[in-house]
């Protein structure tokens, strides 16, 4: 048992990582899913007992094949990413039990051993981008996820063939970014002469003038902003989300995104420090104003979609947009939101998502029309719209609503006003594009020729309801994600000052 | 029965009673009744927390901390007392009636009508007794998006887009204003507990506070402060009930109560006269007063022109805030009560009309009072009490704010609520007058409606149209000989 | 100056092939070229890679018995890796090119757009319709 419980940081990546060939043997429909929800199950209680672990005991290091660091890779976990693992396999958690009708529905089922082993891979991908303490490795293991994804959303092709343009678009910008990131880890290692991050901070700590640190600093912001979707390098984004297979816009939306923030993240603070040189400049005068922009543009974007798929991902822009905005502020109350609205954001589009999944299993497509009347024939359905839509717009009692707290307390802090209604003023527009769904649903008249149509089966529903619940749960009772975030914020400001 | 139990069966009763609607939708006999007994038993739960607080005590329950520092607390106090059995005790008035008037119209959806009742019940509850600013304001949303169902009951373009204005207003101004004042408080204060005595003396620079004031105060979109007064009369195209519920019952009167709350627990009476960062509401609230009663006077339509009535009615209790001094607090707090019974009763009364003879514009009201003079009666006695005549409660609130203003040395706002109170005359005795004065129009059978006292040459609505208006009426009048007594209860709040 | 940049020469030439690589990426509008376009801007970075490892004077390090300076081999066995995910994205990258013609009938960026825009507008009208 010690034997077990000191691997568990490499238990976390291998496991998935090591039977997404054996499900590519697997036939059938049934099994390969089997395979997929038991090992998300596994990376979850893992991630679970790696959270108690960091915050019982402190940070845990990992030197991969004993070879100690900074020459071999090490895997560090400490608050931060051990509560991102925890997002990551919790949503896959959740997601798989969901996946299954979904994808029975939308994919080839030939195909479903190459979509689950695609999965797993990008699973294992995330998970490895977060646990990871080598700057080489996050690029290794980001390529594999976003493959991986790429695969999956052109998955989407039997609904729609805009999955395939949507992927090949992604996978473009998807390695551009990624290769900027490379690029600017190879320029600070010409410098540093290190690859571990944990060294690298050391390190780098003398050469705040050199200017291939300060190159190397663009290229990996860069290169993580395209990943991340940070406006205006989103455009990949809503296509994306739009034509992938439910279960993977469900999957992606909760955690890709939030992975490449993390990185982010682990830079700016880990590696630089807000008040190294030039990078407390970049809050104020880049991230600050694209996250403004990326907040309005996405939301009044989100507004006049038809499609409900892509309403949401344009809404997710602008979610991203707020939770760049938290790292804008620099300070604790608004890291903490960032934080915070990692695990929100994922809470509300995992909801949503999984809600719209729902909706196509039944009636195909997701337009606006489409889902006319819907309210009363799908009533669990659109009841979890709607109270995921409130968490979105930060109705209290909701989790929406505690990062926009924290936001708009970051924002004062600062004294900056105007940034505080700016924060409110793009929630009211949240309210425009949810309410347009449900009213539709609850008050509109069903199109000609629809049938009636049948409420989603219970399968579907119950992770589904499990996400709104905690969008409420965590909405109330945010005692716990407040205080992990809290003292993720205090640890990055802590230790970059 | 220890008093926390009571007070958190305050907000349980009315969500158990939803959740017991729902299941029931099936029967709408069952539905009612429980409807009835849901309102019957809240009500008793509110005065026995009504003994307690007139015995001096203030019960207090923490239920949750939602971010370190902030929890869910609910606290009873003689303001929220007062707004609990107002509106406590008129959902049982209001739920009869609404039997009457929905089986009398044939609404659709009744289930989710009463429902939707039940949870804005709930969470003006939750408002009445919140302990502090963010519990309030976590109810007072809960409230906004309760009622918009009912408010777009009729489901067609008119309703859907009146219901749209309602929320965006509400929504708009509550997140739009209020949240940022109120996490400015947070900021500056370190507390949102309400405390006697205000939490922001010399936490924030004076010259700011009427900044902070009038983010409250417009932030509060549920006060009707022009010009965010839009959606009270857009709200009109809700079933009467609904609009009952809203003007009288719940949710203006939880934007008042809202502002009468920040005015004396957050702000301070005192903080806000020492430093005159409540001038400028005087004269919006004076503005508002006249300018609303103005447009009462133009409105054809019964219910718009109530529903303008209500929002110059409101600015009298944002007037007494505004005053900030005990007599101007004292008469607004009461000014929710009696308000309250007028409104309710004039709405009701809107809405009986409607259901027996199916008319809305009060010209083609004429003579109607010979048909249905109980209602015509009830219509009257509300009106004179809104207007402020003795022996009718309305008399006492306006008296208090006439008192405060004098007290003040502020001739001009004395001459705000004389004018207002002859133009209330203008704009509310004219359908009197039309109903008793004018001849009787041809007799014709409307609708299916069941009109007791045919007999006697009547055209009543049915009797639980007529007899909850009727009864409430009388409220008004026992309330003209009982104002002291809820005097006595206010009297803690201004120390 | 003039010393400098010829010193340099190799880093000249890495930003040459990445400016190259990414205008193609940008300005074509055939799939397959795009991707053309991404391999030569990859292939930009592991040049700058393997110039980084490059030591005056140091040869491969294999361990003899002579002390030799060695040139680090780190950057080269990282970019073994970073060429597998190259092969990898350019395969799956082909992969989806085919996928895409088998649909539309073109890898023309220009067709497959007004393909899509024409559909978008058919859906657009039943809707309204």
């Amino acid at each position: 048992m010690s034997l077990l419980s000191e691997h568990i940081p490499v238990l976390q990546v291998a496991v998935p990582l090591l039977s997404a060939p054996l499900c590519s043997l697997l036939r059938g429909v049934r099994l390969p899913w089997l395979l997929a929800l038991a090992v998300s199950w596994f990376a979850f209680a893992i991630s679970i007992l790696l959270l108690i672990q960091v915050m019982d005991s402190g940070d845990i290091s990992y030197h991969m094949g004993n070879w100690a660091p900074p020459f071999g890779i090490e895997y560090r976990v400490d608050v931060i990413n051990a509560f991102v693992l925890l997002i990551i396999s919790g949503i896959s958690a959740v997601a798989l039990p969901y996946a299954r009708l979904s994808v029975a529905h939308e994919v080839d089922p030939r195909r479903h051993g190459q979509f689950y082993t695609a999965y797993l891979l990008c699973l294992t991908g995330l998970l490895g981008v977060t646990i990871t303490g080598d700057a080489f490795n996050i690029f290794v293991f980001l390529e594999i996820s976003s493959l991986s994804a790429y695969v999956l959303i052109a998955a989407g092709a039997r609904q729609d063939r805009r999955a395939l343009t949507a992927a090949y678009n992604y996978l473009v910008l998807g390695t551009v970014g990624a290769t900027f990131f490379v690029i600017g880890v190879g320029l600070l290692y010409m410098v540093t002469g290190t690859l571990n991050i944990a060294d690298l901070a050391e390190r780098i700590r003398p050469l705040a003038d050199n200017r291939a640190v300060q190159a190397g600093f663009a290229f990996i912001i860069i290169g993580m902003g395209l990943k991340l979707a940070m406006f205006p390098m989103h455009t990949w984004l809503p296509n994306a989300y739009t034509y992938a297979p439910s279960t993977v816009t469900v999957f992606l939306a909760s955690t890709a995104t939030k992975v490449s923030v993390y990185v982010v993240l682990r830079f700016l603070f880990t590696v630089f420090g807000p008040a190294y040189g030039f990078v407390g400049l970049t809050f104020e005068y880049i991230f600050l104003p694209l996250a403004i922009l990326a907040m309005f543009i996405g939301s009044t974007a989100a507004i006049y979609q038809t499609n409900l798929k892509r309403l949401f991902a344009y809404s997710s822009v602008a979610q991203l947009g707020y939770i760049v905005l938290g790292i804008a502020l620099g300070n604790i109350a608004g890291l903490t939101a960032t934080v915070l609205h990692l695990f929100n954001h994922a809470l509300m589009k995992g909801a949503l998502f999984m809600a719209l999944g729902c909706v196509a299993l039944r009636i195909g497509a997701v337009s606006i029309n489409g889902v006319r009347g819907l309210g009363r024939e799908m009533p669990w359905t659109f009841a979890a719209i709607a109270g995921a839509g409130l968490s979105l717009i930060g109705v209290p009692s909701t989790v929406g609503f505690i990062s926009k707290w924290y936001l708009i307390l970051g924002a004062l802090e600062n004294s900056w006003w105007p940034v505080a209604l700016l924060i409110v003023a793009s929630s009211l527009l949240a309210v425009i594009y949810v309410w347009k769904i449900i009213e539709a649903a609850y008050f509109g008249v069903a199109p000609e020729g629809r049938g009636p149509v049948a409420e989603a089966p219970l399968e579907m529903l119950a992770p589904l309801w499990l996400m709104v619940v905690a969008n409420f749960y965590f909405g109330i009772d945010a005692d716990l994600t407040t205080s992990v975030a809290g003292k993720v914020a205090a640890t990055f400001l802590g230790s970059g000052s | 029965m220890s008093t926390e139990m009571a007070l958190a069966l305050t907000l349980l009763i009315p969500s158990l009673g939803g959740i017991a609607i729902a299941c029931a939708g099936r029967y709408p006999n069952l539905r009612e009744a429980i409807t009835l007994i849901t309102a019957s038993v809240l009500f008793a739960v509110v005065i026995s927390l009504l003994q307690e607080v007139s015995g001096g005590r203030e019960p207090t329950l923490a239920l949750i901390e939602v971010v370190p520092g902030l929890p869910l607390m609910l606290k009873v106090e003689p303001l929220g007392m007062l707004f609990g059995c107002v509106a406590s005790g008129l959902w049982i008035v209001n739920s009869l009636y609404s039997f009457g008037y929905m089986r009398g119209t044939n609404e659709t959806n009744q289930t989710r009508f009463y429902i939707c009742f039940a949870i804005a019940i709930a969470s003006s509850m939750g408002i009445a007794f919140a302990g502090n600013m963010f519990t309030l304001f976590i109810f007072y949303e809960i409230l906004t998006i309760s009622t918009y169902p009912l408010v777009a009951h009729k489901q067609n373009a008119e309703a859907r887009s009146g219901a749209r204005l309602y929320l965006g207003l509400l929504i708009g101004t509550s997140i739009g204003f209020q949240l940022v004042a109120i996490i400015w408080t947070w900021v500056a204060a370190g507390t949102l507990d309400f405390t006697i005595g205000g939490i922001l003396r010399d936490k924030i620079d004076p010259t700011m506070l009427p900044i902070l004031l009038a983010l409250y105060m417009f932030g509060i979109g549920k006060a009707a402060l022009m010009p965010f007064h839009r959606w009270l009369p857009a709200a009109m195209v809700a079933p009467t009930p609904v609009s009952a519920l809203l003007h009288a019952v719940a949710v203006v009167k939880a934007g008042v109560f809202t502002v009468l709350k920040v005015v004396i627990y957050i702000f301070g009476i005192e903080l806000l006269s020492e430093t005159g960062a409540s001038g400028w509401l005087i004269w919006v609230a004076s503005f508002t007063l006249l300018a609303a009663s103005l447009v009462a006077i133009s409105k054809d339509n019964l219910k718009a022109r109530l529903a303008y009535s209500t929002i110059s009615q409101l600015s009298y209790i944002i007037l007494g805030a505004a005053l900030a001094s005990s007599l101007g607090v004292l008469g607004g707090a009461l000014h929710i009560a009696t308000h309250a019974l007028g409104k309710i009763t004039l709405f009701m009364c809107a809405g009986a009309i409607y259901v027996a003879t199916h008319k809305t514009k009060i010209s083609d009201m004429q003579g109607l009072g010979r048909l249905m003079p109980f209602t015509f009666a009830a219509f009257c006695i509300a009106a004179l009490s809104i207007i402020g005549l003795p022996p009718f409660a309305g008399s006492w609130s306006k008296w208090y704010l006439a008192l405060a203003a004098a007290d003040a040395g502020r001739v001009l706002v004395i001459a705000v609520l004389m004018i207002s109170s002859l133009l209330n005359v203008a704009y509310l005795m004219p359908l009197v007058a039309r109903g008793f004065f004018r001849p009787a129009p041809p007799r014709q059978p409307v609708g299916a409606a069941v009109t007791p006292g045919a007999r006697f040459g009547l055209a009543e609505a049915p009797l639980l149209c007529v007899i909850p208006p009727c009864l409430t009426a009388l409220g008004c009048l026992v309330l003209f000989f009982y104002a002291d007594e809820v005097v006595d209860l206010l009297r803690p709040i201004v120390g | 100056m003039l010393d400098a940049i010829i010193a340099h020469y190799n880093y000249w030439l890495v930003i040459f092939l990445m400016m190259i690589g990414l205008y193609i990426v940008i300005s074509r509008g055939n799939l397959v070229k795009k991707i053309v376009g991404l391999n030569i801007f990859q292939t930009s970075v592991f040049l700058l890679y393997i110039t980084l490892g490059k030591v005056n004077g140091g040869t491969a390090p294999i361990l003899t018995d002579k002390p030799e300076t060695f040139s680090n081999p780190l950057p080269h066995v990282l970019i073994l890796t970073a060429i597998v995910v190259g092969v990898a994205t350019t395969a799956l990258g082909f992969a989806l090119v085919v996928r895409i013609r088998e649909s539309y009938g073109s890898i023309e960026e220009d067709d497959i757009l007004a393909t899509e825009r024409a559909e978008d507008e058919i859906a657009v009208n039943e809707a309204l319709s």
